[in-house]
C-alpha cells in the first residue's frame, strides 16, 4: 500500500491537501520530509479557521514511522499538536526589525516558529497551547524540565539548545536542528532568556558533574530494582513502571495542569531522552515545574551512592525494550493446528509475533480529544482455519471505572474540553444511563469459551450525546474495525468507523457492563460485542444471532491484555466480515480510557493497517519434493544403468 | 478592601496627608527612621529603645470545618492521626482565635541592617502533614526540611520571585534550602500526597510572626516607629493595619477575619514584595493604625 514510501509532508487544510516543501527552513533535510514545521503561510491560506486534519494527516503520520528520528517515529500525537500549533501561529510581525533597528536578533525567528505555542510574550499561551497537554513552556517563569543543573537552578545555554535541537519526546515540542540554522537557534536561545529576569541575575548556571555510567550487570539491575522499591518510585510510576502508581491521579504541574507520571516502559516518550545517561540526569536534576523531584540530596546525605543511583537508572532503562517499537503495515496471523489459546496469559502467546499499532487522539470530529491515554496497542494474531484470535495489549494506568481517578477526570476535562463543546461532567451517579449505557448494555457475554450469543442486544447504542456524562461509570474500551467485506481494490471505508455509505464491521470490548459499572474491579465484568458502525457516534450492535465473539481479559498493573476470538466464517455474511486466509484484510484500532474521561469521540484512534491470515500449507508442498527426489533418483538410476549397459556392450565390441 | 494594591494606595494617601498636617506628632517615628537611614550601614537596631507589637487575629462567625483527609494509602501517617486528619485551611480555637496567619511589617522600616538570622526553622513532614503549616523565614536564612515519616515525600516549593526547588526525601532525613528574595507567600507541596501543603513567607527583616492556635502573635525588638502591618491568610487574604511602636512599649493590634471575606479575597501567592519601595509612607507615619 506504499505507506512506507516517504511521501512528502502534507499540510491538510480544510478540504484540501497540499505538499509541503519547507521553503523557508534553512538546512531542512530529507530526513524530516514530513516536518513538524508547517509554515504558517499555508495555514493562513485557511484564514483564521481551525485546521481540521483528516485522513491525509493520518496517512502522513504513517509515513513518519520510518524516519530515524525518535520523536517523529514514535510520537505522532505531538506532531499533530505541533502542526496545529504552527498552523495557528500568528503572522510574524513584519517590518518591526526594519524600522526599529533594536529588535533582538532572535525575535523574528521566535515569533515565526515558536510563538504559536509559547506565545509572543513567552508565557506559554500561544494560540495552540490550549490543545496541548502538557502545555508549552512558560518562559517567563524560567522553570525548565531538562537541565544539567541542580533543581531550582537555571538551565545552561547548552541545555536549552539541546531541547530546541532534539525536541521533547512525549510532548508536542519538535526538534529544530535540521529546520533552523545554528545562528537562528542560538539567537532563539538567547531570546527566550529575555522573557525572565532570572537569567540576567547572578552567575551562569553550573552543570552537575554526572560521571560515567557503570556497567549494567545483573547485580546492578537487581540493586536498581531494590532502590526503585525503597525510594518509592512506584508511588507515582507504579509497581511495573507503567505510570499507574497510587499518587498518579492527583499529579499536576506547577501551573496546575494535570500531568502524568512517565510510563517507564516506554522510554521513547521520555521528555529528556531515553538513554541511561538521560535517566540518570533526570534523577539528579529532577524535572522542574513537574512533580518529579531531584534525588541529589540523597547522595549528599549519604543515603545512597552515585553508583546506586546509576543502577536505578539502569533498572529504569531496562523496563523499556532495547529499541522503540517499529511499526509494520501488515499483521500476520500465523496458522496453527488445534485449538487457539483462549486465555490472555496462555503460554502459547509468548511465541507469537507482536505488532505495534500507534494511536493518536481523535481530533477530526468534535468534540475532539487532544489528551488521549492510549498511544499504542500491541497486537498478536493466530488462526487455525476455523477461528481467528487477536491478542491486544495496551497500557492504561487505571482499570476504569475507578473512583480514585474522578479528580483527574474532572481536571483533564476542564483543561482540554471547554472549547470543544462536549458533554460536561455530572456529579454523582444520578445520570447513570448516559456514559456506559451509551455502549450496548445488554449484549451477549462471549467470555472465553462461552460460545454464541443469547442475550438480546439493545436496538440502538448510539454513543451518548447527552449534555452530561457520568464520569464515575466510564469504562475502558477498545474497538477493532474491519470492512464488512474484504475489499478488492484499495478503497476502504472511512477510517473513522465508516460513514453512511460505507459502514464498517466492529468488534468492541469494554471493561464493565452498564450493570457492573461503579467501580467493579473484576475483568470478567466486561462485555464484547459485534456491531456495525456508520461513523464514530453511530454504532449499532448486530442482532443477537450474529454475536459470535469470545473473549478473555485481564488488567495487570497498568496494562490491559485482551483476547478476542471469532469463527472465520459466520452465517451473517452481510454484517459480519468473512475472514479468508491469503488475502490482506484492512484492520484499525480505537481505544478509550474511562478514567481519562474518554468515551465516544474522545479517545484514541488509528488508521488502517492490514491483517493477513496465513494460508494452509497445501499438501503439494510436502509431496512435490518427495516426488521430485524419487524421480531424480529413478532417472539417475536409469541413466547410470544405461551408461553401464552401453559401456559393457561397447567394451565387448572393441 | 483586602486587595493589596488598594490598601497600599489608601494608606499611602492617608500617610501623606498625615505627614503634611501633623508634623510634630510624627516627630518620634520620623526622626528615628531618618536617623537610622543616615546611619544605615553601621547602625544595628538600638536594643534599649525597641518595643513590641503584640496582637491577636480573631475570627468572627462560624468557621468552615476542615475537610477530612483520606490517608488510607499511608497507614503510617494515618496512625499518627487517631481522630482522623483534617485540612488546616481554617483553624479557629474555642475563643475565636485564628491560627496560621502570617503577620509581618510591610512598610515603615528603614531597611536595616538587622541582626542576622539565628537558627534554622524546621519544616517537618510528620504524619503526612507539614508542621508548621505556615512559616516565616528571613531572606537567605536556612530552612531545615525534615522527614519524620520515613516514607517518600517530595518537597516541591513553588515560588515565583525566588527559584523553585523540588527534592525527594524517601526516608527520615533533613535537607536545607533558602530563598534569595522576599516573597509573600511561597506554597510548598508534596506531589506524592496531594493534600500536603504549607506556606512560607520570606521577608528581609526579622519583624514577622505566625498566629498561634489562640490567634495571638508577637513581634519583638521592633524599633520605635509607625508601621504598616500586613496579615495574610491562605483563604481570607490580606489585611493591613497601622501601628505605632513607642520605645520600650508594647503596641496592641487586633485584626478580624470573617468567613464572607473568602468570596472577594485575593490571596497573594508567589508575589515578590518590595519592602522599601515606599519611603514617603515610611517616614510620614503619624496616623494611628487599626481598622
Amino acid at each position: 500500500m506504499g505507506a512506507r514510501a516517504r511521501a512528502p509532508g502534507v499540510v491538510c487544510v480544510r478540504g484540501g491537501v497540499r505538499p509541503l516543501s519547507l521553503p523557508d527552513a534553512p538546512g531542512a533535510s530529507e530526513d524530516r520530509s514530513c516536518s513538524p514545521a508547517m509554515p504558517s503561510r499555508y495555514a493562513r491560506g485557511a484564514g483564521a479557521q481551525r485546521i481540521q486534519c483528516t485522513q491525509p494527516t493520518l496517512r502522513t503520520l504513517r509515513t513518519l514511522r520510518t524516519p530515524r528520528t525518535l520523536w517523529t517515529r514514535t510520537f505522532p500525537a505531538g506532531l499533530i499538536a505541533t502542526s496545529l500549533a504552527l498552523a495557528l501561529a500568528p503572522a510574524p510581525a513584519r517590518g518591526q526589525g526594519a524600522g526599529q533597528g533594536q529588535e533582538h536578533p532572535g525575535k523574528a525567528a521566535y515569533d515565526r516558529w515558536c510563538a504559536g505555542c509559547h506565545g509572543i510574550d513567552g508565557r506559554g499561551d500561544g494560540e495552540a497551547a490550549a490543545y496541548m497537554l502538557p502545555r508549552p513552556r512558560d518562559f517567563t517563569r524560567a522553570l525548565y524540565q531538562i537541565r544539567s543543573t541542580p533543581s531550582g537552578e537555571l538551565p545552561t545555554d547548552e541545555d536549552l539548545m539541546r531541547v530546541i535541537d532534539e525536541g521533547m519526546p512525549g510532548t508536542a515540542m519538535p526538534g529544530w536542528r535540521t529546520l533552523l540554522s545554528r545562528s537562528e537557534r542560538e539567537a532563539i536561545v538567547d531570546y527566550i532568556k529575555t522573557f525572565s529576569p532570572f537569567f540576567a541575575q547572578g552567575e551562569a548556571p553550573q552543570p552537575i558533574e554526572f560521571g560515567r555510567a557503570p556497567r549494567a550487570t545483573e547485580e546492578a539491575l537487581r540493586e536498581g530494582r531494590e532502590f526503585y522499591q525503597r525510594i518509592e518510585c512506584w508511588k507515582c510510576h507504579g509497581e511495573a513502571g507503567r505510570g499507574d502508581g497510587p499518587s498518579a491521579p492527583t499529579q499536576e504541574d506547577d501551573a496546575g495542569f494535570p500531568i502524568r507520571p512517565a510510563d517507564l516502559t516506554e522510554n521513547w516518550h521520555f521528555n529528556g531522552g531515553g538513554t541511561v545517561e538521560d535517566i540518570y540526569r533526570r534523577l539528579r536534576t529532577g524535572l522542574d515545574g513537574t512533580p518529579m523531584p531531584s534525588f541529589s540530596d540523597l547522595l549528599d546525605a549519604g543515603y545512597m551512592t552515585e553508583e546506586q543511583l546509576w543502577n536505578l537508572a539502569h533498572y529504569v532503562r531496562s523496563l523499556s525494550p532495547p529499541e522503540p517499537p517499529r511499526v509494520r503495515d501488515v499483521i500476520r496471523a500465523a496458522r496453527v493446528e488445534g485449538a487457539l489459546p483462549a486465555s490472555v496469559d496462555d503460554s502459547a502467546w509468548a511465541a507469537v509475533e507482536r505488532y505495534y499499532i500507534p494511536l493518536v487522539g481523535q481530533i477530526v470530529v468534535k468534540p475532539r480529544w487532544f489528551a488521549p491515554t492510549v498511544d499504542g496497542v500491541w497486537v498478536q494474531a493466530l488462526h487455525n482455519g476455523e477461528e481467528l484470535a487477536l491478542r491486544l495489549v495496551w497500557h492504561d494506568p487505571s482499570q476504569s471505572p475507578d473512583t480514585a481517578w474522578l479528580v483527574w477526570q474532572r481536571r483533564v476535562l476542564e483543561t482540554m474540553e471547554p472549547r470543544e463543546g462536549g458533554p460536561q461532567p455530572a456529579d454523582g451517579a444520578a445520570s447513570a444511563a448516559s456514559a456506559v449505557g451509551s455502549a450496548p448494555a445488554a449484549a451477549p457475554d462471549g467470555r472465553a469459551g462461552a460460545g454464541a450469543a443469547t442475550t438480546a442486544a439493545p436496538a440502538s447504542a448510539a454513543v451518548s450525546d447527552e449534555a452530561s456524562i457520568d464520569l464515575a461509570r466510564l469504562p475502558d474500551a477498545i474497538a477493532v474495525q474491519f470492512p464488512r467485506t474484504i475489499p478488492r481494490g484499495m478503497e476502504r471505508p472511512y477510517f473513522l468507523m465508516g460513514d453512511a455509505r460505507q459502514p464498517v464491521y466492529l468488534w468492541r470490548w469494554q471493561s464493565v457492563t452498564a450493570a457492573g459499572a461503579g467501580g467493579a474491579q473484576d475483568p470478567s465484568e466486561g462485555l464484547a460485542i459485534e456491531a456495525t458502525a456508520r461513523g464514530l457516534t453511530r454504532i449499532e450492535p448486530l442482532p443477537p444471532t450474529s454475536q459470535s465473539l469470545s473473549w478473555d481479559a485481564t488488567f495487570d498493573r497498568g496494562e490491559w491484555r485482551l483476547v478476542l476470538r471469532r469463527p472465520l466464517a459466520t452465517a451473517d455474511t452481510v454484517n459480519q466480515l468473512q475472514f479468508r486466509p491469503g488475502e490482506p484484510i484492512p484492520i484499525a484500532l480505537f481505544a478509550w480510557d474511562g478514567s481519562n474521561s474518554e468515551e465516544g469521540t474522545r479517545g484514541s484512534i488509528g488508521t488502517w493497517y492490514f491483517i493477513y491470515l496465513d494460508q494452509p500449507t497445501p499438501g503439494t508442498v510436502y509431496a512435490t519434493p518427495v516426488v521430485a527426489a524419487v524421480l531424480t533418483a529413478g532417472l539417475g538410476l536409469v541413466v547410470v544403468a544405461r551408461a553401464q549397459r552401453r559401456e559393457r556392450s561397447g567394451g565387448s565390441s572393441v | 478592601m483586602f486587595e493589596l494594591r488598594d490598601s497600599v494606595v489608601v494608606l499611602s494617601a492617608g500617610l501623606l496627608l498625615a505627614g503634611c498636617g501633623a508634623g510634630d506628632s510624627a516627630g518620634g517615628g520620623g526622626a528615628a527612621a531618618a536617623s537610622e537611614e543616615t546611619a544605615a550601614p553601621a547602625a544595628v537596631v538600638d536594643p534599649t529603645t525597641v518595643g513590641t507589637i503584640s496582637g491577636r487575629i480573631a475570627f468572627e462567625g462560624t468557621p468552615p470545618a476542615g475537610k477530612p483527609i483520606d490517608m488510607s494509602e499511608e497507614p503510617t501517617c494515618a496512625a499518627k492521626h487517631p481522630g482522623g486528619a483534617r485540612t488546616e485551611e481554617v483553624v479557629v480555637d474555642g475563643s475565636g482565635g485564628l491560627k496560621n496567619v502570617f503577620v509581618y511589617i510591610k512598610e515603615g522600616l528603614s531597611g536595616g541592617p538587622y541582626p542576622p538570622p539565628t537558627g534554622s526553622p524546621v519544616l517537618d513532614q510528620n504524619g503526612c502533614v507539614y508542621e508548621p503549616h505556615v512559616l516565616g523565614l528571613r531572606v537567605g536564612q536556612r530552612l531545615t526540611i525534615r522527614n519524620s515519616d520515613g516514607l517518600l515525600h517530595n518537597i516541591n516549593a513553588k515560588p515565583t520571585a525566588n527559584r523553585t526547588f523540588n527534592i525527594s526525601q524517601p526516608t527520615n532525613m533533613e535537607t536545607t534550602r533558602s530563598f534569595a528574595v522576599p516573597e509573600i507567600m511561597i506554597p510548598v507541596e508534596c506531589d506524592v500526597h496531594g493534600w500536603m501543603r504549607a506556606y512560607i513567607g520570606v521577608v528581609d527583616h526579622p519583624y514577622f510572626a505566625v498566629s498561634a492556635a489562640d490567634g495571638t502573635f508577637q513581634i519583638a525588638n521592633v524599633p520605635p516607629g509607625t508601621y504598616t502591618i500586613e496579615t495574610w491568610h491562605e483563604r481570607y487574604g490580606t489585611q493591613t493595619v497601622q501601628v505605632t511602636v513607642a520605645a520600650q512599649q508594647t503596641a496592641e493590634v487586633q485584626v478580624t477575619y470573617r468567613d464572607q471575606m473568602a468570596q472577594n479575597a485575593v490571596v497573594p501567592l508567589g508575589q515578590p514584595i518590595h519592602l522599601h519601595d515606599h519611603p514617603a509612607g515610611a517616614r510620614a507615619g503619624a496616623a494611628e493604625g487599626g481598622r
